[in-house]
Formats: C-alpha cells, sequence, structure tokens
C-alpha cells in the first residue's frame, strides 16, 4: 500500500468536477489549478459550493463525476484518512476528552509515529500556545482553540491545508489579528493552504488567488487587486466591495478607448476594460474612484451632472455620499477626509467625475 | 430555617439582587422537604431499628433499643451467600444490558435517519406495562411450553426434559431485560450528542472507521455509559421481583431476604441492617467505578 499521505505533492488539480444532491446541482463543471505553495481562497456567498467543493478534496464528500488530483496522484475516490490533505473544521472539532497534546498528536498517532513529543512541541510553539498543552480545548478561548486546529492540521505536513470558514466564529479584532497570523504561519511552513470564506475581506487580505464561486461556478479567478480592479462579471463586481453599475450604449471605439452613452452623457473607457460584447452594457466605476464637485466645477474626464445628495455618513477614514441621478438612480461616492473634499451638504446639487482608466463595462445579469 | 431569612441584621438597605439569590433556594425548597419527609426521616428510622432487639415479652413486632451494633455482623455472616449473588447477578445483567444497549444504541443515534423517533419509543414501551407484569409474562416465556425452551429442544442444545425456568439464568435474563432501557437511554443521549464533525476530523487525520470508533466515539459515550451501567446495577442489586419470580429458593438475592424478614418474619432490625449494609456496599462499589473510569468530571 502507498502511503499517499507522504507521497503525493504538487499542484492541486481539480478536472470538470460535478456534485448534484438529488435534483440540486452544488458544483457544475468547476476546474481549477491550485499552485503548490500559494495560498487560495474560495470565496463566494452561502450556498454556492464552496464548502462542497472543499469536502471533495477532503474526501468528506464523493463528486458526482470529474477528477481530483495531487499532482500525478490521483485522490476522487480516496479515503479521507489516505489523503495527503488535513482540514481545519469551521468550530474547529477539537477532541474534547483530549488534552490540547493529545489532539496534535492524534495525526501522528494514527501514521504510527512513535515519537510524537519533538513535533508536537515544535508546532505548539510556532502557535505560541506550548505553555497550554496540558489543558482540555474546553478551557481554551475561540482565538486558541482556532490556533489549535490549525497546529493539529499543520503538524502531519499535509501537501494541502483546507480552512473551512475558519474565522467564522471569531470577533473582529481577533479574526484580523488571527488573518495575518495564518499568513505568516503559511509563509512559515510552504504548505499549500485553501481557504473557504463568504468574507471577501477576509480573503482579499490572506489569499494569493482568489477563486470567486457563484452558483456552483467560479465566476472569475485572480489576485485580489485584479479582482477588485478588473470585475469581469456584475457578481464579482458587487460581491467584492461595492461598484456603481450604470445601464449604458456603446457608441464609437477608437481602438484603445471606446464611448459610450450614459444617459446622454458621454463615457470613456479602455476597450480592454469592456469585457461585453453587446450593444446594451452596465458600465461600472467604484465608488471610492469618483470625485464630488458643487454643480458645474468638474474638471474630470467622465463627468455626470445634475446628481443631488440624498445623504452623507462619515465614516471616519472617508465619507460616504449617496447621489440621486435624474434617471433616479442612487450612486455612491466615497471621499476619503484627507481635508480636501468639498463642502458639499445635504440636498446640493453635484456633479460626478472620474478618470476613464477606472472605468469598466459589464454584460448586464440579464 | 436558614432559607426564610429575609437579611442578616447589620444590613439596613436592600440590595435588588438579594431577592434574586433567595430564588434557587425557593426552588429546591419543595424537593428538600420531599427528601426530608420521605428520605431523611425514615433513614433516621431505619438506622434506629437496625440496632434493636427483641423484646422479651411474646408479642410480634416489638422491639427495645439495645444499640446491638453485632445485628450487623451476625446478619452480614448469616446472608453474605445472598449478598454475593446479588451482585454477581446484578453484575452479570449489566454486562449484558452494556452487550445489547450499545450496538442498539448506536444504530438509533447513527444509523436509524427518519425511524429514530419511532426506535426511541419502542425503547420506551415496556414501561407502558407494569413491571409485576412483565416479569410474569417472561415466566411465559422461558417457560416449558415457551418458545425459548421450543427453539433451543429443537437445535439440541438443551435436553427433552429440561427446563429453564426457576433458575439463576431465567433470574439474570429478567434483570437483564427489565434495566434494558435504563442503559440503552443514557448512552443513546451520549451517543446522539457527538458532534458529527468530530468524527469526520477523526477520518481527516488518519482514522480508519474503527480506530475513530475506539478513539473517539467510546471515549465520548463513556458518560453515557457510566450513567446507564449504574442505572442497571444499583436497582438490579437490590431488586426482588425477578428473584421471586423467575427464580427459585436457591437464588434467593438480598432484596428478597429485606422482603421476608421484613414482612414475613417480621424481624426488623435484621432487615433494616442487611438495608444498610446492601446501601453502604453499593456506594462504596459506584465510588470506585467512578473514580476508575475517570469520568467523574462527565458525570
Amino acid at each position: 500500500m502507498v502511503d499517499l499521505a507522504a507521497s503525493a505533492t504538487g499542484d492541486l488539480q481539480l478536472r470538470n468536477i460535478r456534485k448534484e444532491f438529488g435534483d440540486f446541482v452544488a458544483v457544475d463543471d468547476l476546474n481549477l489549478t491550485i499552485p503548490k505553495g500559494s495560498f487560495f481562497a474560495l470565496l463566494g456567498p452561502s450556498g454556492c459550493g464552496k464548502t462542497t467543493t472543499l469536502r471533495m478534496i477532503a474526501g468528506l464528500e464523493e463528486p458526482t463525476s470529474g477528477t481530483i488530483a495531487v499532482g500525478d496522484t490521483d485522490i476522487t475516490y480516496s479515503k479521507p484518512y489516505r489523503r495527503p490533505v488535513n482540514t481545519v473544521f469551521q468550530n474547529y472539532a477539537l477532541f474534547p476528552h483530549l488534552t490540547i497534546f493529545e489532539n496534535v498528536a492524534f495525526g501522528l498517532r494514527r501514521r504510527g509515529i512513535k515519537d510524537v513529543k519533538e513535533a508536537v512541541e515544535k508546532v505548539l510553539a510556532l502557535v505560541e500556545l506550548g505553555h497550554l498543552k496540558d489543558r482540555k480545548p474546553g478551557q481554551l478561548s475561540g482565538g486558541q482553540q482556532q490556533r489549535i486546529a490549525v497546529a493539529r492540521a499543520i503538524v502531519n505536513r499535509p501537501a494541502l491545508l483546507l480552512l473551512d470558514e475558519p474565522l467564522g466564529a471569531l470577533d473582529l479584532k481577533l479574526r484580523r489579528q488571527m488573518q495575518i497570523e495564518l499568513k505568516w504561519i503559511q509563509t512559515e511552513v510552504g504548505i499549500t493552504f485553501v481557504h473557504v470564506t463568504h468574507d471577501q475581506e477576509e480573503a482579499m487580505t490572506m489569499a494569493d488567488t482568489i477563486a470567486v464561486m457563484n452558483k456552483g461556478r467560479i465566476e472569475q479567478m485572480g489576485s485580489p487587486v485584479d479582482l477588485y480592479e478588473n470585475p469581469e462579471t456584475v457578481f464579482v463586481a458587487n460581491f467584492l466591495g461595492q461598484s456603481n453599475l450604470i445601464k449604458a450604449t456603446v457608441g464609437t471605439n477608437s481602438g484603445a478607448e471606446t464611448s459610450v452613452d450614459v444617459q446622454g452623457a458621454r463615457i470613456i473607457l479602455p476597450t480592454s476594460r469592456n469585457r461585453s460584447a453587446k450593444s446594451s452594457v452596465l458600465v461600472g466605476i467604484r465608488p471610492e474612484k469618483i470625485n464630488i464637485h458643487a454643480a458645474g466645477t468638474s474638471t474630470g474626464k467622465n463627468a455626470l451632472h445634475d446628481g443631488v445628495v440624498t445623504d452623507i455618513s462619515f465614516v471616519g477614514v472617508s465619507t460616504q455620499y449617496q447621489v440621486e441621478m435624474p434617471w433616479k438612480q442612487e450612486l455612491m461616492v466615497f471621499e476619503q477626509n484627507d481635508g480636501g473634499a468639498a463642502n458639499i451638504r445635504k440636498g446640493d446639487r453635484v456633479t460626478l467625475s472620474w478618470e476613464p482608466n477606472f472605468t469598466f463595462a459589464l454584460d448586464s445579469e440579464d | 430555617m436558614a432559607i426564610a431569612h429575609v437579611s442578616p441584621g447589620t444590613s439596613t438597605h436592600v440590595q435588588p439582587e438579594r431577592s434574586g439569590r433567595k430564588v434557587p433556594y425557593l426552588l429546591m425548597l419543595p424537593g428538600l422537604l420531599w427528601l426530608a419527609i420521605f428520605f431523611i426521616y425514615p433513614l433516621i428510622n431505619l438506622a434506629e431499628t437496625s440496632t434493636k432487639t427483641r423484646a422479651t415479652t411474646q408479642e410480634t413486632g416489638a422491639f427495645v433499643q439495645t444499640y446491638r451494633f453485632a445485628n450487623y455482623i451476625d446478619a452480614f455472616i448469616e446472608y453474605q451467600d445472598q449478598f454475593l449473588r446479588s451482585f454477581m447477578y446484578a453484575f452479570l445483567a449489566t454486562v449484558l444490558a452494556l452487550a445489547i444497549s450499545y450496538p442498539l444504541a448506536y444504530a438509533i443515534a447513527f444509523k436509524s435517519g427518519r425511524y429514530k423517533n419511532i426506535l426511541l419509543i419502542l425503547v420506551v414501551a415496556p414501561f407502558f406495562t407494569s413491571f409485576l407484569l412483565r416479569t410474569i409474562a417472561w415466566k411465559q416465556i422461558l417457560g416449558a411450553e415457551g418458545p425459548v425452551v421450543y427453539v433451543l429442544r429443537t437445535l439440541h442444545l438443551i435436553g427433552p426434559d429440561t427446563t429453564i425456568t426457576a433458575s439463576s439464568f431465567a433470574v439474570v435474563m429478567g434483570l437483564t431485560y427489565n434495566f434494558l432501557p435504563f442503559m440503552t437511554l443514557p448512552i443513546y443521549a451520549s451517543l446522539d450528542r457527538i458532534d458529527p464533525r468530530l468524527l469526520e476530523a477523526s477520518g481527516d487525520l488518519y482514522s480508519n472507521g474503527l480506530t475513530t470508533f475506539r478513539k473517539v466515539t467510546v471515549p465520548l459515550s463513556m458518560p453515557g455509559v457510566v450513567a446507564g451501567t449504574l442505572l442497571t446495577f444499583i436497582p438490579a442489586a437490590g431488586d426482588y421481583i425477578n428473584a421471586a419470580i423467575l427464580g427459585n429458593p436457591t437464588t434467593k438475592m438480598i432484596g428478597n431476604v429485606i422482603d421476608s424478614r421484613f414482612f414475613r418474619i417480621v424481624d426488623y432490625p435484621t432487615a433494616a441492617s442487611l438495608s444498610f449494609t446492601l446501601m453502604a456496599a453499593i456506594l462504596f462499589l459506584v465510588v470506585v467505578y467512578i473514580r476508575r473510569s475517570g469520568t467523574d468530571e462527565l458525570v
């Protein structure tokens, strides 16, 4: 018998993975290559199939069709305990009857390793909880349990570490701290991390590559910056941060630049950022890219006039304006509080402007 | 009683939490009163009776207090066989009940799907009939014309004239059957409470099904096993109905002796001292058992 847990290494490859539960298709023809050593995030709303995908990689579910491989080793139908994969479960699933030391040693002992002390103490030192090794999981705080769950998995040196909403149960401050810590641990041990979350901030902070999933399919995959700056679908534009999406008609294409008509205003964008082949598109612009001015004082190339400020909220680092346009659509504008913002009040008539380079155009969803 | 105190004399201003703190005691009051009247008082009475001796008058049931602690020694020496037999039978019944209940509880907890509630009702169903009637029914089941004997005879496992009623076998069977739900339900409860993710985590950490069962399922079900064995062993050790109905004179348990000392021979001091000895012995065994099973924090 080949010990897969020790031998298989390399990129994780999912080929044509499909998973049905009765009539419901949870994962639909999924293709994914996760490079060895990367910190990869599967991001999507609940029910998008991300957890099912993770469970298939872990061996807790069997795909209806398709193959899963680590390097050259096919693991599609291998038992969970035969895979070079370990999981950090949601709510951690630490064994309540065992001490922290025995929890961490569990995987090593099952593989018949006699002398576990050194490996366990080393990994406990890595997560800075060596002093708690004789406690039971129930005596630890949420953040400590989380780190033990990571330690219990990485002590086995798997080719792949799966993290299922690992920070979901922690409060905001602790979550921020753990995001940085997990990223540091990943760099330290060099294991491929595959992380499932519905929290876009968590995915963007930790992962070097994100796959955005929706309805069982991957909408778009790329680096956090790439996904944020160049969304390819309406779903991605709205799921990662906020976007203003305005109906427009494509006008002239001068090679590098394309102009579109937004309610009579001419808006310019780089042709490469037009993701649609249709004549009717949605023009997108991120709220923080827009400048807000008193009516008629615009300087930018792209400008929309005659907006009325309907709401202003001050959120510390920025001020968020809600502006109603003549065609009754509300647009969001974020201005940094750097002292340069115009003295704009609720009810003021304003002009919105931005650089053409920040503009993108997408297929409308319907 | 301390419970009824409004406030200690020193405090002049009443804090709002004061009344709140008394609530738990007030809630305990009915239970405490019940225990005081129907448990503590009879217990003291029993203790007092246990050291009495028969009055010199010829009247039955007349005893005088002589603080004769030798009653205990006399009673124990005379009935040590029945003591030993009681614990043996109770032990055998507990082991059998555990062997039957664990797989049953496991199947109900993990494998029964939508039949879970029906199966649980079936486990409790025997309680709808009286304990006495169920035990008498077993006399029929194990009787010479009954199905068990028929099957065993057909298979030539017993001779044509052998019977299995009025034997220690029948008594242990009766005890096992009667206390089975007390074993099954606590084990089921602790198995059902196990987070399925713990079993997945075990599989993820290189355990196959059997190892997961040994290293995760069994340890986590120990509180149920301990509770179940205690709930079976304790009443079984003091039981007298099974031995009376399914046994013969050589299968008498200590409960039967106490019963006959109290109600037939009217020898209250011996019955009382036997009762105390039984209580002490059970308490001792239970403490040792809980200590050794290492689940005192879980029970």
